[in-house]
């Protein structure tokens, strides 16, 4: 199969995917997409640097649940995404949350630092490579989340634009806060409209 | 398989971007003449325009190895204004069929005969909820000069 087929293919397969989800979305309440503890597979270690030269390896952060978020400056809907995970993080850090975004601008830090600079993302920012791009499936598509126990193993997949109720189940389960408030204090929401519910997990 | 006339040229895809046959571009030494690029994106994506409304956006931008030929512009499309989920304001984006002209010159020493020029067109697509990184596609121009 030559590289065009193969990318259509695999665009096919999003567009099911997403459209399973909006069907699903239609008719019944926003779940969890987390994975059940005997189908989760060992997320792919890395070494990456920070914006303040710092090698960062996805092994330091074993024993907290991990949103690992690939995005870019020029990804429109990774830039929605941005505000819910700087909540999630100020929100859940002490219940042992680590958000990490890796920027795919392939300008590196020229490019990303200014945006850091407007932005203040409150999480860690890495810049990501095609080594660690290829690791996670080669993350053809912005954005694409992956969210990763504290035994390190990939527990959900989020390929493109989800609510960020849906990210919210996730994280409500892994870090076993249903029912519960956050360690920072925040009442946990009883009920979580869907805002948006467009893209496709897998 | 497809077979092409032998006035057009193969061209370049990236799955979500087709770039279709031209036809041969005839120019006399000394003038100047016009040629069509006409290119297909996948129904359900955008790209951006040359001209994003956002200062971020990756804009759609066509370049040549023109040799023989100089480049004397390349007239982009106007972009159309819209909505997406992800954005708060419309964006100016292209989207479905699309033609992209670009005015060559051919100096007065150029060499009579056939030529083939290459040029590079470098976007970033995106759906509703997802982006994809930019591409370049290539693109093949047959020219013949008189």
């Amino acid at each position: 199969m030559n590289s065009v087929s193969t990318h259509q293919t695999r665009m096919a397969l999003a567009a099911a995917l997403a459209f399973v989800g909006i069907a699903c979305s239609t008719s019944s309440p926003v779940r969890a997409a987390v994975k059940a503890e005997k189908d989760r597979k060992n997320a792919p270690g890395f070494a990456l640097k920070d914006s303040m030269g710092r090698t960062v390896n996805l092994s330091d952060y074993k024993g907290k649940v991990v949103l690992l978020n690939f995005w870019a400056t020029w990804c429109g809907p990774c830039k929605l995404e941005i505000p819910w995970f700087m909540e999630f993080e100020q929100k859940y850090k002490d219940n042992g949350l680590a958000v990490l975004g890796v920027s795919l601008d392939e300008e590196g830090w020229d490019v990303v630092k200014p945006y850091l600079e407007r932005t203040k993302i409150n999480y860690r920012i890495l810049l990501g490579d095609d080594a660690v791009a290829q690791m996670y499936g080669g993350v053809d598509a912005l954005p694409s989340s992956f969210i990763i126990d504290r035994e390190g193993r990939i527990a959900a997949v989020h390929i493109g634009l989800v609510s960020k109720s849906e990210y919210q189940k996730d994280l409500d389960a892994l870090l076993g806060l249903n029912g519960k408030k956050s360690a920072a204090g925040f009442p946990m929401p009883a009920v979580v409209a869907p805002a948006l519910h467009l893209g496709g997990a897998r | 398989m497809w077979l092409l006339p032998s006035t057009l040229a193969a061209q370049g895809s990236s799955g979500i971007l087709n770039a279709l046959p031209a036809s041969r571009l005839t120019i006399k030494a000394g003038e100047s003449a016009a040629s069509k690029i006409s290119f297909r994106l996948t129904p359900g994506y955008h790209t951006n325009s040359n001209t994003p409304s956002e200062e971020y956006l990756i804009p759609l931008r066509l370049t040549w190895d023109a040799t023989p030929l100089r480049v004397e512009g390349v007239d982009y499309p106007k972009g159309h204004m819209e909505k997406y989920d992800f954005s708060e304001k419309p964006l100016s984006v292209l989207t479905g069929n699309f033609d992209i002209s670009t005015r060559f010159q051919a100096p007065a020493d150029t060499p009579k005969g056939p030529h083939t020029i290459k040029g590079k067109l470098r976007f970033q697509a995106c759906s509703n909820t997802t982006c994809y990184p930019p591409k370049t596609i290539s693109v093949d121009l047959a020219v013949q000069v008189h």
